[in-house]
């Protein structure tokens, strides 16, 4: 493979469909693969999110293999959280941290039978996983290139899958994973996502990749099926307050400067640190945390007013430095200016009172606002049929 | 009688014309004194086969260059333009390689073509080393503090390092500790698995040291080469356009513009010394020229043993000159080829010619080629540092044919005790090229015209003392506050108006211009002059 220079970048298995339907012509880069900034218009394919349904291709997602009898008790040496209570056939969200308790990044852990998970994370971690392996008889192994991914998210999602023949899916229930027979290949499917709405991710051998695509915008063709692109995704996960690294925290084995990165408790995930199930990376640190008190809180703000907040300071009332937000926009679907800002320990408390500096520009003259924002506890959008078991059709 | 200057300096390299630079800044009649009758010492650009080719026949690459020094000195303005080069090459002799991009994905899908584990560890390897970058990075622009001194000043500096060592936080401090004293092979065995990704990385821990890659030390040599930058972008490596000489002479030109005088052509035969104080240099050609200031860029040992009268100095300093390590290690091809060699591992349109390529495999046979300079030859299976800076900067050749710098580890100050003769410099220019033959089929034939050196050229040509490149080895025992020696790290010599302004004082050798400014600093602060010479500039 030594003319490596000439693909420097994959393809996704689904790109000459993604090709297709890429009426701008624009791509991005996502880790080793091509990806899609929007294909068309990024609020169409935001509001397909909220609407209808969009199909986002989550295949450049690193993705691990963990098997062996020891699989169990080396994730949980491993992740923050408590794995006992992950079952076959569910799915849960977590942390890993380094010794120091710092995060190193966040995923999704698929128990896929007894003794068999896959761990998907933004970043990849095939060298960690594989040097925590050591002393357990486990085997890690990174199969990104090896299955296909794509995200279906919106209200009308489980009904394209009825459509499309998957008999039975309106009674998997959220963060549960299945399997199908596709056409003579196995295709798995989690109710999972990245919009905090009703949704699925399927995944499948890269070689059947095109015509699951296929079958799915046939199916979800009276049913407002769109591709969906990353800037309309990065708008729904933001609503749905979900963290992202890299931009809402510092990958700790990234950070040339260890102060800039964060705890689980810092980015408001105490509730995947799990202290009664034994030894785990970073459980020292973080029992001092915990009685030491954290350096940072994450939160939500609901910002007066109708101007994104990126990039902003964040003041208290009486105009000292509070903090900074590091995700912020205009939310369709709340109707509000909605932030996650990262502030300085001990402010952050729900209810508490901020001004958030905004710099604004229109027609390319630039003003400032000073924007009276409060913290808020639940999430921006949180629609009951995210949870519903059978969802509805639409 | 001639005109008594403000200052001479001596040595129109480019600490001493970066240290001249700043003095006649200040307003300072100043004097440069060289002893080739063209300026740059070791960065340069000469013209040896024929006009329009031009070789950077020492230094070859530019990344340590202080940007604040580039800034203050105006040097875009005399013409200096540095651009940076795509990454590097590390071409194993079963025929398969290792490339290294700028862009941090690409590079990442080429390592995990070798280990998809190492790979990863790029990414934790690569914040280490920055780390460290970072902090070593704020002390090149200040003169180290003396531990043992009650001066305020001292006192202040210590503090300050203090500080700034402990806001690296535990985990950090025990990391550096152990980074400054480790050889580059163990600190590498620590990231990754794969030797060539291993020996790729290995190189810069030995480029100019008499060490090998299991030398103890050696993690510090690497971290010499990666804390520079090219437009802020840290650990890229660029070229000057024109070579390396185009740094020197747009140096020269801010220095002459200042009203700066150059005297080239004649060597200083010795540095006067009267009433125990420096007062100027009488030149190989009987000239004399008198100043209260004397600046020396000459090596450590050229200027105490070889340019001073052992009488004006003490016994206890000199013998701390002459334990000075200043022992040379490299050698140098500089080629005119009439076409672009094929490397075979690199066929097909590759970019990676274009940056900077390496034969080797293994630390362990890097290891081996050091062990030839222990027993006193060159090494027979050597370890190159190459590029063809032809391909990016079109003055340096016609158009179609090119330049290669070939940069050798291992070569001994000495053959086997005895002093190079001019068949065994040859015979180790053949070695080279049969090395590259191997890589390259077909390489022999391009060749037009050949430079080679070998430590005995960089000393007599240069005065670089035994051919150390960087101007003494770069180990603890001879860094910050130990460098050049305990006590004369403040670039103040042992006599009253001699100062050091060379790569053998802090911080240390490449064209670096750190220890040139510092020097000006301490000297216009000295003679209360306004200081032209500016602070780092510092990140946080």
């Amino acid at each position: 493979m030594q003319n490596h220079y000439e693909n420097a970048v994959y393809p996704s298995p689904f790109h000459s469909r993604q090709k297709q339907h890429n009426q701008l012509k624009e791509w991005s880069r996502w880790a080793d693969y091509l990806s899609v900034p929007a294909y068309w218009c990024e609020s169409m394919e935001y509001f397909a999110g909220r609407n209808a349904c969009g199909v986002f291709d989550i295949t450049p997602m690193v993705k691990h293999r963990v098997t062996g009898p020891d699989a169990l008790p080396y994730l949980n040496r491993l992740m923050t959280r408590d794995v006992r209570k992950i079952k076959p056939g569910r799915v849960g969200y977590s942390v890993w941290c380094n010794e120091q308790g710092r995060v190193i990044d966040d995923g999704t852990i698929f128990h896929l039978a007894e003794g068999d998970y896959r761990i998907c994370s933004q970043e990849h971690q095939i060298d960690w996983f594989m040097t925590n392996a050591l002393g357990f008889d486990v085997t890690v192994a990174e199969d990104t290139h090896d299955v296909a991914g794509l995200a279906l998210q919106g209200p009308t999602s489980c009904a394209v899958l009825k459509d499309m023949g998957l008999k039975g899916i309106e009674n998997l229930t959220p963060f549960g994973l299945t399997t199908f027979d596709f056409e003579g290949t196995e295709l798995m499917v989690s109710r999972t996502g990245f919009t905090g709405d009703l949704g699925y991710e399927l995944w499948i051998d890269p070689e059947h990749a095109e015509r699951l695509w296929d079958r799915l915008f046939e199916a979800g063709e009276l049913r407002g099926i769109m591709a969906m692109g990353s800037d309309a995704l990065e708008l729904l996960r933001i609503e749905a307050g979900f963290i992202l690294a890299g931009v809402d925290f510092l990958p700790a084995m990234e950070a040339v400067r260890p102060t800039h990165t964060r705890s689980p408790f810092e980015l408001g995930l105490g509730w995947l640190v799990s202290f009664d199930k034994g030894i785990f990376n970073g459980r020292q640190a973080l029992l001092e945390e915990k009685e030491k008190g954290s350096r940072y809180n994450l939160v939500k703000l609901d910002i007066d007013g109708n101007k994104p907040a990126s990039q902003s300071y964040v003041y208290t009332p009486n105009k000292k430095f509070a903090g900074t937000v590091t995700s912020a926009m205009w939310s369709p679907s709340a109707k509000a200016s909605i932030a996650l800002a990262s502030l300085e320990a001990p402010l952050g408390k729900p209810g508490e009172e901020f001004e958030v500096e905004i710099y604004y520009q229109r027609e390319l003259k630039w003003s400032r606002v000073m924007a009276p924002a409060r913290v808020v506890k639940d999430v921006f959008w949180d629609p009951p049929r995210k949870r519903q078991t059978p969802p509805a059709d639409f | 009688m001639t005109k008594k200057y403000d200052a001479i300096v001596i040595g129109a390299g480019h600490n001493g014309l970066t240290n001249g630079a700043y003095l006649a800044k200040a307003g300072l009649s100043t004097l440069m004194v060289e002893k080739n009758d063209y300026i740059g010492g070791a960065t340069v650009s000469r013209e040896l086969y024929k006009k329009d080719w031009k070789y950077s026949n020492c230094s070859y690459v530019c990344s340590l260059l202080r940007p604040e020094v580039y800034r203050s000195l105006n040097l875009a303005k005399y013409g200096l333009q540095v651009v940076p080069y795509g990454g590097s090459v590390t071409i194993a002799q079963n025929g398969d390689y290792i490339g290294h991009f700028v862009d941090p994905d690409v590079s990442r899908r080429e390592v995990a073509r070798h280990s998809l584990r190492d790979a990863d560890a790029t990414v934790r390897y690569d914040r280490d080393i920055m780390r460290q970058c970072r902090f070593i990075r704020q002390f090149l622009l200040r003169t180290p503090p003396d531990p043992t001194s009650f001066k305020p000043r001292d006192l202040l500096e210590m503090l300050h390092l203090g500080k700034e060592a402990m806001k690296l936080g535990e985990d950090l401090i025990y990391d550096t500790m152990r980074f400054y004293t480790m050889s580059i092979a163990d600190f590498l065995e620590e990231y990754f698995e794969n030797p060539l990704v291993r020996a790729s990385h290995s190189g810069s821990g030995i480029i100019g040291s008499a060490l090998g890659v299991m030398s103890p030390g050696t993690a510090y040599v690497l971290l010499h080469h990666a804390m520079g930058d090219v437009d802020g972008s840290m650990g890229a490596w660029g070229f000057a356009r024109g070579g390396m000489g185009a740094i020197s002479k747009a140096m020269h030109d801010c220095f002459t513009d200042h009203g700066g005088d150059t005297v080239a052509g004649s060597g200083v035969d010795r540095i006067i010394v009267k009433n125990g104080r420096a007062v100027g240099v009488a030149l190989e050609n009987g000239d004399e020229h008198y100043s209260d200031v004397v600046v020396s860029n000459m090596t450590l040992p050229r200027t105490f043993l070889e340019c001073m009268d052992s009488r004006d100095l003490d016994d206890g300093f000199l013998k701390k000159v002459k334990n000075f390590k200043i022992r040379g290690s490299s050698g140098k091809l500089n080629i005119a080829l009439d076409g672009a060699p094929n490397f075979t591992a690199l066929e097909g349109h590759s970019e990676l010619i274009r940056g900077d390529m390496h034969l080797i495999d293994s630390t362990e046979r890097l290891e081996r080629a050091y062990d030839d300079w222990k027993n006193g030859i060159w090494s027979q299976d050597p370890y190159i540092d190459m590029l063809i800076p032809s391909m990016t900067d079109p003055t340096m050749t016609p158009p179609g044919k090119h330049f290669m710098s070939v940069f050798v580890q291992y070569v001994p100050p000495k053959v086997n005790g005895k002093d190079w003769t001019d068949e065994q410099v040859q015979q180790f220019g053949q070695t080279v090229i049969n090395q590259i033959e191997e890589y390259a089929p077909g390489f022999k034939d391009l060749i037009l015209h050949m430079e080679v050196r070998t430590p005995r050229e960089l000393e007599s040509e240069v005065g670089l003392t035994e051919g150390n490149i960087f101007q003494g080895e770069l180990t603890m025992d001879q860094l910050m506050f130990n460098r050049p020696i305990p006590g004369f790290a403040q670039y103040r010599g042992p006599v009253k108006g001699l100062y050091l302004c060379g790569s053998s004082n802090h911080p240390g050798g490449g064209v670096m211009a750190a220890p040139g400014a510092n020097a000006a600093r301490e000297i216009l602060g000295d003679l209360r002059k306004t200081n032209t010479v500016p602070e780092g500039w510092l990140d946080d």
